[in-house]
C-alpha cells in the first residue's frame, strides 16, 4: 500500500478552523553520517509548505532541515465554514512534491 | 556603519514593497524565494537579517512559546508559538543549532497568530520566537534542555 504523504485533519472550533497535518518525509539535515561508510547523507528536507483555502493562501511555511522527521504542522485561521476544503502542498529541496486536501469538519 | 544601516533599511523596504505589490502571498513567488541565505546563516542576527532585513527585535510578553522545559529526545521537540498580535510572519530560531533559523511562516490575513510544529535541537539551547506585526519585529525566548541530541541520533 502506498504510504500517504500528507494526512490532514481540519475542524471548526469556535469560528476558527484548526488544521493539523502530518507529512511523511525523511527530513535529512545533510549533517548526519552514514555509520558504515562514513559518508555524509545528503540533505533532503521539505522547504516549502503552502496551505490554501478557497484559493486564498492561508499559510506559507519555509522550513529548514531542523524540522523533525515526518513533520507535523498545525495552524488556525478564520473565515472558513464546515465543509470547505483545505489544501496543503509541500516541495522539498530535491524537487519532490506532494499535495493533499481535506474537508473541514 | 551608517552606510550599512542605510543599506539594510533599503533592502528591507524593497522586500516589503515587492511582497505588498504581489498581494503579499503568491504561492509561486514564495516558492521561488526560499530564503537560502537565512537558513544557511550560522548566527541568529545573520539569519534574521537575511529573512527580515533587520535583526533588531523588541522583547514582547504577547508571544507565548509552548514547549517542554526538558526535551527527552532532541530529534523531536514539539513547539507551539502563539501571539495575540496581528502577525504577518512568525519565525523560530534555535540558538545552538548549526543554523539557528528553523522555520518561518508567512501568515495570511485571516490566519490566527498560532503555529505548531516539531523541531530538532542539537543540544540545550534558547529557542527564540520572532513575530512580525505591523512591520515591526517582536521576540520571546525560552530555554529548552535537551538530554539526547537531535543531530546524528
Amino acid at each position: 500500500m502506498a504510504k500517504k504523504k500528507i494526512r490532514i485533519r481540519a475542524k471548526m472550533k469556535g469560528g476558527v478552523a484548526e488544521v493539523k497535518a502530518l507529512m511523511s518525509h525523511a527530513m535529512e539535515t545533510g549533517l548526519r553520517k552514514n555509520k558504515k561508510t562514513g559518508k555524509k547523507i545528503p540533505a533532503h528536507f521539505i522547504q516549502d509548505v503552502t496551505c490554501t483555502h478557497k484559493g486564498n493562501t492561508v499559510l506559507v511555511a519555509s522550513w529548514g532541515p531542523a524540522i523533525s522527521k515526518n513533520p507535523y504542522l498545525s495552524f488556525k485561521f478564520k473565515g472558513a465554514a464546515k465543509g470547505d476544503t483545505v489544501t496543503i502542498s509541500w516541495a522539498d529541496n530535491k524537487g519532490g512534491k506532494a499535495s493533499a486536501d481535506a474537508k473541514i469538519g | 556603519m551608517k552606510r550599512r544601516t542605510f543599506l539594510k533599511g533599503t533592502v528591507a523596504s524593497g522586500v516589503l514593497g515587492v511582497a505588498a505589490s504581489a498581494g503579499l502571498l503568491m504561492p509561486r513567488m514564495v516558492l521561488a524565494a526560499w530564503p537560502k541565505a537565512a537558513f544557511d546563516a550560522t548566527k541568529i542576527d545573520d539569519g534574521l537579517n537575511a529573512l527580515y532585513g533587520s535583526a533588531s527585535t523588541a522583547a514582547s510578553g504577547d508571544i507565548k512559546i509552548k514547549a517542554p522545559d526538558i526535551a527527552e529526545n532532541g530529534a523531536v521537540v514539539p513547539i507551539t508559538i502563539s501571539t495575540g498580535m496581528k502577525a504577518s510572519s512568525i519565525a523560530v530560531l534555535i540558538e545552538k543549532n548549526p543554523s539557528p533559523l528553523t522555520c518561518s511562516y508567512e501568515l495570511g490575513g485571516d490566519t490566527v497568530g498560532f503555529v505548531s510544529c516539531r523541531v530538532k535541537m542539537g543540544k540545550t539551547s534558547d529557542l527564540i520566537a520572532v513575530v512580525k506585526s505591523g512591520g515591526k519585529l517582536y521576540s520571546a525566548k525560552r530555554k529548552i534542555k535537551v538530554t539526547i541530541g537531535g543531530c546524528g541520533g
